[in-house]
């Protein structure tokens, strides 16, 4: 396996990106770095803009605001296009075509295309080569428009909710598959979801954008580093106010107890209890908290990024 | 060269417990059981991401975690090898020190105390023994390794 993914080389960088549709902004003002080799989970709720995102990396969409590049090109380019493949949510594939002729028709179009690792994941869901593609399941289509966008070997790979229709077993197969070819290759890969606990293990990278902007961005690792969840007796209205030392990103209470997600600014002392949070605590606080400062962490900075929003001192 | 893989990594993504600290903690209690033996290979990366779902780079960074602590050896185009084993005569089952938390137990549950309760005692006896700040206590009741 290479080391491929410490380099420092973005896989993709947006500044400033934003889309306005006529309804209203989708994203606004986004900014962010993904290093190359990275497994990176986008996250976010309905409607925050996660899907334009992806669109707008795969050059479906163009940008109202800002600009976005792949390997330092534009998603337009021959090479961006080359190294760029895209699973979109609705998988769109030819229904009249057999799966041979799908996977055909990826060898044609992609110099650098790999017949056997495409039918590879074709066969381990024992899906007939034969088959037109509108007599599948919505699962075994996906299957394939996974082994199409696999067989292009790219090096960035952007999936959109990948794993909707799928069952658990499926889903975790693939999933392990994915991971394997993708760690073997270095590949970049970003997908969107809002199942959170699909992203535990599998993500070491976390973008979450949320009202139109990014919330939380990084490496899994530093991101779970910094932040504390404490939990303790309530003393009056709210919380102690030896917490408000701390960056508080979300505090609920209930009966005499409180739960506060924080970014510690130093030690945390008192008689609570401190652990660290799960993946999905930690998205969770952020998606209900619009309001949280958000955090961008130096990995996922552009260069010249106003360090002033959310740094965190390593 | 031993080809089998003698462990298979169970990782609990609900635990907390970071999933590459677990699988620093069920290699070395693999080794600690003599599951692993020296000379043997650990799964690749590839292995567990398709197995278990997992990021082929946690895995590797606790292979890493375990080189720096001298348990494996990365060979190059070969894979991760166990270099040597936890296991002590102290670790035994059939160790005084094994007896006497035996014996301690059975006199817990004689002045009446749950497993909870023991479990509870344990845990704080042993942070304040071995305290570093994990709460890898929690942990090890999970960690389990399967296979041959």
């Amino acid at each position: 396996m290479s080391d491929v993914m410490y380099a420092g080389e973005p896989a993709l960088e947006a500044h400033g990106l934003g889309m306005r549709y006529r309804r209203g902004w989708a994203l606004r003002d986004c900014t962010f770095r993904l290093p190359a080799g990275r497994v990176c989970g986008l996250v976010g709720p309905n409607g925050a803009g996660k899907t334009t995102l992806l669109n707008i990396a795969a050059h479906v969409l163009k940008p109202t605001q800002g600009s976005l590049s792949l390997f330092g090109e534009a998603p337009g380019s021959v090479e961006s296009g080359r190294r760029t493949a895209f699973l979109a949510q609705e998988k769109p594939l030819f229904r009249r075509f057999t799966v041979a002729e799908t996977l055909r028709l990826g060898r044609e179009l992609n110099p650098g295309w790999d017949q056997r690792a495409a039918e590879d994941i074709v066969r381990a869901g024992n899906v007939p080569f034969h088959a037109k593609i509108g007599t599948l399941s919505g699962g075994q289509r996906t299957r394939v428009a996974v082994a199409l966008a696999f067989g292009k070997r790219p090096d960035l790979l952007l999936l959109d909710e990948p794993m909707s229709d799928l069952d658990p077993v499926v889903r975790h197969e693939l999933m392990g598959t994915l991971l394997a070819e993708a760690g073997e290759r270095g590949t970049t890969v970003v997908m969107s979801t809002h199942v959170l606990a699909e992203l535990e293990n599998v993500c070491d990278f976390l973008v979450v954008v949320s009202g139109g902007g990014v919330r939380l961005a990084g490496d899994v690792d530093d991101l779970m580093t910094v932040h504390t969840l404490i939990t303790g007796v309530r003393e009056g209205e709210g919380l102690p106010a030896a917490l408000g030392y701390h960056t508080l990103v979300e505090a609920r209470t209930s009966g005499r107890q409180f739960t506060a997600l924080v970014r510690p600014e130093g030690p945390v002392t008192g008689p609570w209890e401190v652990a660290a949070p799960s993946m999905e605590e930690l998205l969770l606080a952020y998606l209900r908290s619009p309001d949280a400062p958000p955090l961008i962490t130096p990995t996922a900075q552009v260069q010249g990024q106003a360090s002033g929003t959310g740094t965190v001192a390593a | 060269m031993g080809e089998v893989v003698a462990v298979e990594y169970r990782i609990d993504r609900r635990s907390g417990v970071p999933a590459f600290q677990q699988i620093v903690q069920q290699t070395k209690q693999a080794l600690r059981l003599g599951v692993l033996v020296p000379g043997d290979r650990l799964p690749t990366a590839k292995d567990v991401a398709e197995k278990s779902a997992v990021n082929p780079n946690t895995t590797l960074k606790a292979y890493r975690e375990l080189e720096r602590e001298g348990l494996v050896e990365p060979r190059p185009g070969q894979g991760t090898f166990v270099r040597r084993t936890l296991g002590r005569p102290e670790t035994g089952t059939d160790s005084p020190l094994y007896g006497e938390l035996v014996a301690w137990m059975s006199k817990a549950a004689a002045a009446g105390l749950e497993q909870e309760d023991v479990a509870a005692l344990v845990a704080s006896a042993l942070e304040k023994q071995y305290a570093t700040g994990t709460t890898a206590v929690t942990g090890a009741t999970t960690t389990r390794s399967t296979g041959e």
